[in-house]
């Protein structure tokens, strides 16, 4: 009796392990199988060229793309300082209460949802931007970078605070010994140690805008063009996803939707790749 | 962030109330779904619980079985390899799962169902697949946290495998894996850009049944912040995204709670007392 059921039990968690891999492989099966024919199919070279006109037939995503890479870098350049310097806070250079409270208001920021960012800012920052420029609809890359910024910013300033917790609690009495106070020991011998988390940060945080959908669509006024200017209205990959399927139905423009969504998928898997092979090499250093 | 808060605060608090809910139908008809509430958010409230029931049926087998099977059975090789997939599943962005949904419909009208259209249930089962990861590897952490010594113990005692996890395992790590379950919950719940692609639309009424589409409340969010007509509807939003965010805070509210009820007990254990507890729980 009991032997049958720890087979059974055995099958069935075996089973779960298949269907959540089988699960894995479909995604990236699907998306692939719809993109293939694209290329196959020769529009590829329509595809990833730089304009998009429907009505003349051109479907070219390159403009999303540069959009896409554009926002999540620049979203970057803004919260990793920031996350940086939330993470000094919480590590000694302010009073302990308060660095209590901004870990405490970081947790809660992860369950932020990202519409009510996009919500909010629609009635808080737009109209700032939109005074400040004195031309244009306030929807724009600096809008969107802004905000994405923030919402990548509790994911940033989680990673490091861990990589920090465990790099400081192990160097404590080196520092001790050394005869440096708790600031000393964090910028002298913690922050270069953790290095390789603060890398991790950044490229978890890009991933995170990079895929990023809502926030991009709310504000950063989808227009299809190059961006050149951070006033520039621009469409990323994501939004572009979304707003083709939402509105168009001719299946003509269905196809740049399978290769941005390849992209994505892509991308996201150069920084899932880069992160493991970069924790192989500190596992074994 | 406070100053976000803090305005979402004053204009929403004016417009939650009755009204906000169910219009101007009176709540018990509105809750039986006797008359139809166009103007109020229930349905999108019960759209978005349903979604979340859905989702959660689907998800919740297959990732706390994955998560256990990755901690005490798998070998090294499958382990590396299927950690890997889910680190990638984790990775993929919500709007592509929603555009995998879009594929999905799309071979299954070329060919078992010709009349399939975005529903309740391929949005769940897009989400059941964006939430799977959280799922697997808080279960997984959650089993792997737990001291040897209950391992040990287990074998002590001569049981299987099996017994081990069911009896002495499982038990001690039930309120980690109840709080990824949570965690995983908040993240259905905000998820906007799946829903999108896959079935939510603005004016559904209470949704009908698995095959019908269905409004949600992340996406009356989206909805309402582009098309407000007036001042009332605009407030409306306003507190519906405060709906939203107390649903989700509470989440993570509970989440954190039993995490750190779980940290507390076993704290004590791995560093101090190595064996006396071990024991008991045996």
């Amino acid at each position: 009796m009991s032997v049958r059921e720890s087979r059974i039990a055995s099958l069935v968690l075996g089973a779960s392990a298949i269907i959540v891999a089988l699960a894995v492989l479909a995604v990236f099966a699907f998306l692939f199988k719809f993109a293939l024919p694209v290329f196959t199919g020769g529009q590829g070279a329509c595809i990833l060229s730089g304009v998009w006109n429907p009505f003349k037939g051109q479907f070219g995503i390159l403009p999303m793309l540069a959009a896409s890479l554009c926002i999540s870098l620049s979203a970057l350049l803004i919260g990793w300082p920031l996350a940086l310097g939330l993470c000094c806070c919480m590590h000694g250079f302010t009073p302990r209460p308060l660095g209590r409270f901004l870990s405490i208001l970081l947790r809660g920021m992860t369950a932020f949802p990202t519409v009510v960012y996009g919500f909010a800012a629609i009635f808080l920052l737009v109209p700032v931007m939109r005074e400040a420029l004195g031309h244009g609809s306030g929807l724009n890359w600096a809008t969107a970078a802004l905000i994405l910024s923030l919402v990548t910013l509790p994911t940033m300033t989680l990673v490091m605070d861990a990589g920090m917790h465990q790099t400081e609690r192990r160097l404590r009495l080196t520092g001790a010994a050394l005869g440096l106070n708790r600031q000393q020991v964090f910028s002298h011998l913690v922050l270069p140690a953790c290095r390789s988390d603060l890398l991790a940060a950044a490229a978890l945080g890009f991933a995170r805008a990079l895929g990023d959908t809502l926030i991009p669509l709310m504000l950063a006024g989808n227009a299809p063009q190059w961006p050149t200017a951070a006033s520039d209205s621009i469409r990323t990959l994501t939004a572009h996803i979304g707003l083709v399927l939402a509105t168009d139905s001719s299946s003509a423009t269905y196809g740049s939707l399978f290769v941005a969504g390849c992209l994505l998928l892509l991308a996201n898997m150069c920084v899932q790749l880069m992160l493991r092979t970069h924790l192989r090499t500190r596992g074994a250093a | 962030m406070l100053a976000l808060v803090g305005v979402l605060l004053r204009n929403g608090t004016g417009a939650l109330g009755q009204a906000l809910f169910f219009d101007s139908v009176p709540p018990l008809a509105a809750i039986t779904g006797q008359v139809p509430v166009w103007d109020g958010i229930w349905p999108a409230c019960v759209g978005t619980l349903s979604l979340l029931a859905l989702t959660m049926l689907l998800a919740l087998g297959p990732g706390i079985g994955c998560g256990i099977y990755l901690a005490s059975y798998a070998s090294p090789r499958i382990k590396a390899l299927l950690g890997f997939a889910i680190d990638l599943l984790a990775g993929v962005p919500s709007i592509v799962m929603g555009l995998f949904g879009f594929t999905l419909l799309l071979t299954l009208r070329h060919s078992a169902a010709p009349n399939a259209g975005p529903c309740l249930l391929l949005a769940s089962c897009c989400l059941a697949l964006l939430v799977l990861p959280v799922l697997v590897s808080t279960t997984r952490g959650a089993l792997e946290a737990l001291p040897r010594q209950l391992h040990l113990s287990g074998a002590a005692l001569g049981l299987c495998r099996w017994k081990t996890m069911r009896h002495i395992l499982l038990p001690a790590a039930a309120r980690g894996i109840l709080s990824g379950v949570l965690l995983a919950a908040g993240r259905a719940a905000e998820d906007t850009a799946v829903i999108m692609l896959t079935g939510a639309v603005a004016n559904a009424g209470l949704p009908a049944g698995l095959t019908a589409r269905f409004e949600a409340l992340p996406f009356t969010i989206f909805y309402r912040s582009s098309q407000y007509r007036d001042a009332l509807d605009l407030q409306q939003g306003f507190a519906t995204t405060l709906v939203l965010l107390a649903l989700s805070l509470a989440l993570l509210a509970a989440a954190t709670r039993l995490q750190r009820a779980l940290d507390q007990r076993w704290q004590g254990i791995r560093t101090n007392r190595p064996t006396q507890h071990a024991d008991r729980h045996a």
